[in-house]
C-alpha cells in the first residue's frame, strides 16, 4: 500500500471513530451539564467545598467564582513547584525557579501547557501527577464551563442567572473528565504507555553502554493531557516519546483523545438549544476547517519541500519512524486545532508549508474545533459576530437564536475577538524587535527565526503550548512575558464571554420573522467559516507572509 | 471584596479535595490496573539472560558494526532518556543541510553504497531522540555490513532483519518499521 492510500485510510478510520462517538458523548455532556440532580459524591464534595450547589449565579459571581479558582490554582501550583525538593516523590530534584515556577502555573491553570522546562530534568512525580495533571482536569471543566454557562445565555429568557460555576466545574470534571481519562488510560496503559513510581532505572545496554530510563505515573497523565486538550507531556518530547506514545495504534488513540470532545460539543450545543440543525451548523464549520489543516499538512509532509527534506529523501527530521510523515502530520493538525499542544513530532522542523498551517490553525483562535469548551464558546462568539455581518448587509436587526445581538453584545464580541491578535502581534513584535531578547532566545534566523517568535506568542495566547521548540523560552523575560500572555489571552474573552452570556440571558427571545437569517443553513456555515478566515487573514497575514509564507516561496 | 474573599476560600477547599481524587486516587487507580500487565506498565522492559538490557521501546546508542545501527539523535549525547527531544532545526537551516551532508556520506561509505541509497531516517534525528525504531529500508542496507563483520551468511542475516520488519498497524496506521534492540539481539542470539 502507498504511503499515501495508508494516510487517507488513517484520517478516515479517525473520522469515523469521532462519527460514532459524537453523538452519544454530545448528548451525555448536555444531560450532565444541565441535570437537575446531584450525585451523594457531588453532595459530599459540595459541603467539603463549602458551597451551595442550587445557587443559580449571575455572570458576573460566575466569573469571580471562575477567577477565584483559578488565582488559587494558579499560587497552589507556583507553592508546588517551589518546595518540590522538600517534598516526597521528587527524584531529587530541585526547587523551580520563579520565572519558571510562575510560567508554569499560568501555563497549566489556562490550559496551554506552554513548557519552557524538560519534564524529565525539571518536574519530580508528585508535581506531575498531584499539581500539573490536576489542572490538566481543572482546566478543562473550566473550559466546559464557560461554554455551557454561554449557551445558557442563549436558552435562558428574562433572567439575570447564567448557572453555577462550581456545579459546572465539578459535573464537567467528576461526570465527563475523569470516567472518560480513566478508560483511556487503560487503553494506553494496554498500548505499552508507563504507569510505575520507579523513576530513573540503570540499565547496562546490549552493546555495554549504558542507560539511565526514566519511567514515571505516565499513562494516567497522558490520558488528560489529550483527553482536555491540555497538551504538557511528561517529557520534553512529549508525544513523541515512546513512553508516552509507543505505537501507531496509541497514537491514533492520542489524536482521538484530542478531538473526541471538541467534536461532540457542537451536539451538545443542539441538543440544549433544542435545534440539533444549529449543532450541525457549528460541527461542519469546525469540521471542515480542521480537515482542509489536515489534508494541507499531511500533503506537505508526505511532498517534503524544503532544502533539507529533499536532501534527505522524506521530512523525517523531527518525526518518529513508527509514525512517519502522515501520522505526524494528522496529530500536528490536530494539537493545534485543539489548542492541546501535545506533540509526537516536532513542528520546528516541518516543511515550510505544514509548518505555517500548524501556525495557522492557532492563530484561528482555536476554533477548528477548538479545545475542550474554550472551541465551542470561540466558535459561538464568532457566530455572533458572523450574524451580525449578515445583519448589516441587508439592513436588519441581527439575531441569533432568538436573541438580539444589540450594541452591548456586538461591543462584547469584538472586544473578545481582539484580545487574541492585540496581544499575539505586540508579544511579538517586542520580542522581534529588542535585539538582546531576539538572540537570546532565536535558534534559527530569517523568516523561520521569525516563526519561531510568531509561534511562541500564538501557542501562549491561545493557550495552545505546542512550539517551534528551538525558540529558548527559558529565560527570565520570555517566562513572565509569555505567562502574562497565556493569562490574559485565557481570563479576557472567558470574562467577555459570560458578559455575554448574562447578556443574553436577560433577552426575552423574538420569534423568527421573514428577515431572520436562519443559522443551520449551508449558507451560514459558508459565511461563519468566510469569516473566521477572513478576521484571521486580516490580522496575521501580514506577518505570516513574512515567516512561514516567505520560507516556502524562498 | 468579602464575597471575593468568600469564593477564594470556596475555590481553595474545592481545589484540595479535587487534588486527593485527581491528583493522586486517579494515578494509583491506574497504578492498580498497570499490575495486572506489570510488563507494559514497567516500560516494555527486555531481558536477555535475565539480565534488563534495556527497554523495547526506547533506543540505544549503538557503536560497533557488528550490530544494526539506530538513527542519529539529538537526545543529550544520543539517546539519553534524560534529556528527551529533538534538533528544532528548520528544513532550510544551513547547519542541517550542512550535517545531513555529512551523515549521508557516512552511512554510504559505512555501508560501501552510493549516497542515493541511503534513507532519510538514516540522516535524521527524531522527534524523541529515543526513536527505537529504523526504516526497513535502512535495517536492508545494513545487512550485507552486518553479515560481513560477524562472518554470518548474508541471507541468515537478511531473513532476521525480514522477521522484525512490523507493518503498519491495523494496515493503515504509521509506517514500517524495525525495532533496533529487538533485531540486535536476536543477532547477538544467532552467536
Amino acid at each position: 500500500m502507498s504511503a499515501t492510500t495508508a494516510a487517507v485510510l488513517q484520517i478516515g478510520l479517525l473520522v469515523a471513530l469521532l462519527a460514532a462517538v459524537h453523538v452519544p458523548l454530545g448528548d451525555y455532556m448536555a444531560r450532565v451539564l444541565e441535570g437537575r440532580t446531584h450525585s451523594r459524591v457531588e453532595r459530599i464534595v459540595y459541603r467539603l467545598g463549602g458551597i451551595d450547589p442550587d445557587a443559580d449565579q449571575r455572570w458576573g459571581v460566575y466569573a469571580r467564582s471562575l477567577l477565584a479558582f483559578s488565582l488559587v490554582s494558579v499560587l497552589a501550583l507556583y507553592l508546588f513547584q517551589r518546595v518540590q525538593a522538600h517534598l516526597p516523590l521528587s527524584l531529587g530534584m530541585a526547587d523551580v525557579n520563579p520565572a519558571g515556577a510562575w510560567n508554569t502555573a499560568v501555563s497549566f491553570v489556562t490550559n496551554t501547557n506552554w513548557q519552557w522546562y524538560s519534564g524529565e530534568a525539571v518536574m519530580g512525580q508528585l508535581v506531575q501527577m498531584a499539581g500539573l495533571a490536576v489542572q490538566n482536569f481543572t482546566s478543562a471543566a473550566v473550559g466546559l464551563a464557560v461554554a455551557v454557562a454561554l449557551v445558557r445565555g442563549f436558552t435562558r429568557s428574562r433572567t439575570d442567572r447564567i448557572g453555577s460555576f462550581w456545579v459546572d466545574l465539578v459535573r464537567a470534571t467528576g461526570r465527563i473528565l475523569l470516567p472518560l481519562a480513566f478508560v483511556a488510560a487503560i487503553v494506553l496503559l494496554v498500548g505499552g504507555v508507563v504507569q510505575n513510581f520507579t523513576g530513573v532505572q540503570d540499565v547496562t545496554t546490549l552493546t555495554g553502554g549504558t542507560q539511565h530510563l526514566v519511567t514515571g505515573p505516565l499513562a494516567s497523565q497522558e490520558a488528560i493531557k489529550d483527553l482536555g486538550t491540555n497538551g504538557g507531556g511528561y517529557f520534553n518530547a512529549n508525544s513523541a516519546h515512546p513512553f508516552e506514545n509507543p505505537t501507531a495504534w496509541t497514537n491514533l488513540v492520542e489524536i482521538f483523545l484530542l478531538l473526541a470532545i471538541p467534536f461532540s460539543l457542537p451536539r451538545t450545543f443542539g441538543t440544549l438549544v433544542r435545534d440539533r440543525r444549529q449543532g450541525v451548523a457549528i460541527l461542519s464549520v469546525m469540521g471542515g476547517l480542521w480537515a482542509a489543516a489536515v489534508a494541507a499538512t499531511t500533503w506537505a509532509e508526505l511532498h517534503a519541500a524544503g532544502a533539507v527534506p529533499q536532501l534527505a529523501g522524506a521530512a523525517m527530521e523531527g518525526k518518529e519512524v513508527r509514525f512517519g510523515p502522515a501520522a505526524s502530520a494528522l496529530f500536528a493538525a490536530s494539537t493545534t486545532s485543539t489548542s492541546t499542544g501535545s506533540v509526537n513530532s516536532f513542528h520546528d522542523s516541518f516543511t515550510a508549508l505544514g509548518g505555517g498551517v500548524t501556525l495557522l490553525n492557532i492563530v484561528l483562535g482555536e476554533v477548528s474545533p477548538g479545545g475542550v469548551g474554550t472551541g465551542l464558546y470561540g466558535m459561538l462568539v464568532i457566530a455572533v459576530l458572523a450574524v451580525f455581518l449578515a445583519g448589516l448587509m441587508v439592513g436588519r436587526t441581527p439575531e441569533y437564536l432568538g436573541k438580539k445581538i444589540g450594541r452591548r453584545e456586538v461591543t462584547l464580541v469584538a472586544l473578545s475577538i481582539l484580545t487574541m491578535p492585540a496581544l499575539v502581534l505586540v508579544g511579538a513584535a517586542i520580542t522581534a524587535g529588542v535585539p538582546s531578547l531576539r538572540d537570546a532566545s532565536l535558534l534559527n534566523t530569517g523568516p523561520h527565526g521569525l516563526s519561531e517568535i510568531l509561534y511562541a506568542y500564538a501557542s501562549a495566547v491561545n493557550n495552545n503550548g505546542s512550539a517551534f521548540a528551538g525558540f529558548g523560552a527559558a529565560t527570565t523575560y520570555q517566562n513572565t512575558a509569555l505567562g502574562l500572555g497565556m493569562l490574559f489571552g485565557r481570563f479576557v474573552p472567558i470574562v467577555l464571554t459570560l458578559a455575554l452570556a448574562g447578556s443574553l440571558a436577560t433577552q426575552q427571545p423574538v420569534p423568527a420573522g421573514a428577515g431572520t437569517l436562519p443559522t443551520h443553513t449551508p449558507v451560514f456555515a459558508g459565511l461563519l467559516t468566510g469569516v473566521v478566515l477572513i478576521v484571521a487573514g486580516l490580522t496575521f497575514f501580514p506577518a505570516l507572509a513574512l515567516a512561514p509564507l516567505a520560507e516556502a516561496l524562498s | 471584596m468579602n464575597s471575593m474573599l468568600r469564593q477564594v476560600l470556596a475555590g481553595a477547599r474545592l481545589l484540595l479535595v479535587l487534588t486527593v481524587v485527581l491528583g493522586v486516587g486517579y494515578p494509583l487507580a491506574v497504578y492498580g490496573v498497570g499490575r495486572l500487565v506489570p510488563d507494559r506498565a514497567d516500560g516494555s522492559l527486555l531481558r536477555v539472560d535475565g539480565q534488563v538490557v534495556g527497554s523495547r521501546l526506547i533506543g540505544q546508542q549503538v557503536t560497533g558494526d557488528q550490530w544494526f545501527l539506530p538513527r542519529p539523535s539529538a537526545a543529550g549525547d544520543g539517546y539519553d532518556p534524560l534529556a528527551s527531544g529533538a534538533s528544532n532545526l528548520g528544513p532550510n537551516d544551513p547547519t542541517l543541510l550542512a550535517t545531513v551532508t555529512q551523515r549521508r556520506q557516512e552511512v554510504a561509505d559505512r555501508e560501501g553504497v552510493d549516497v542515493s541509497a541511503v534513507p532519510a531516517d538514516a540522516v535524521t534525528a527524531s522527534g524523541s531522540g529515543l526513536d527505537p525504531d529504523i526504516s526497513p529500508a535502512y535495517a536492508r542496507l545494513q545487512v550485507a555490513r552486518v553479515a560481513r563483520v560477524r562472518g554470518l551468511d548474508p541471507a541468515t542475516v537478511s531473513a532476521l532483519v525480514e522477521a522484525h520488519v512490523q507493518g503498519r498497524d491495523l494496515g493503515v496506521l504509521g509506517d514500517p518499521h524495525v525495532n533496533v534492540l529487538e533485531l540486535n539481539a536476536a543477532l547477538a542470539g544467532l552467536g
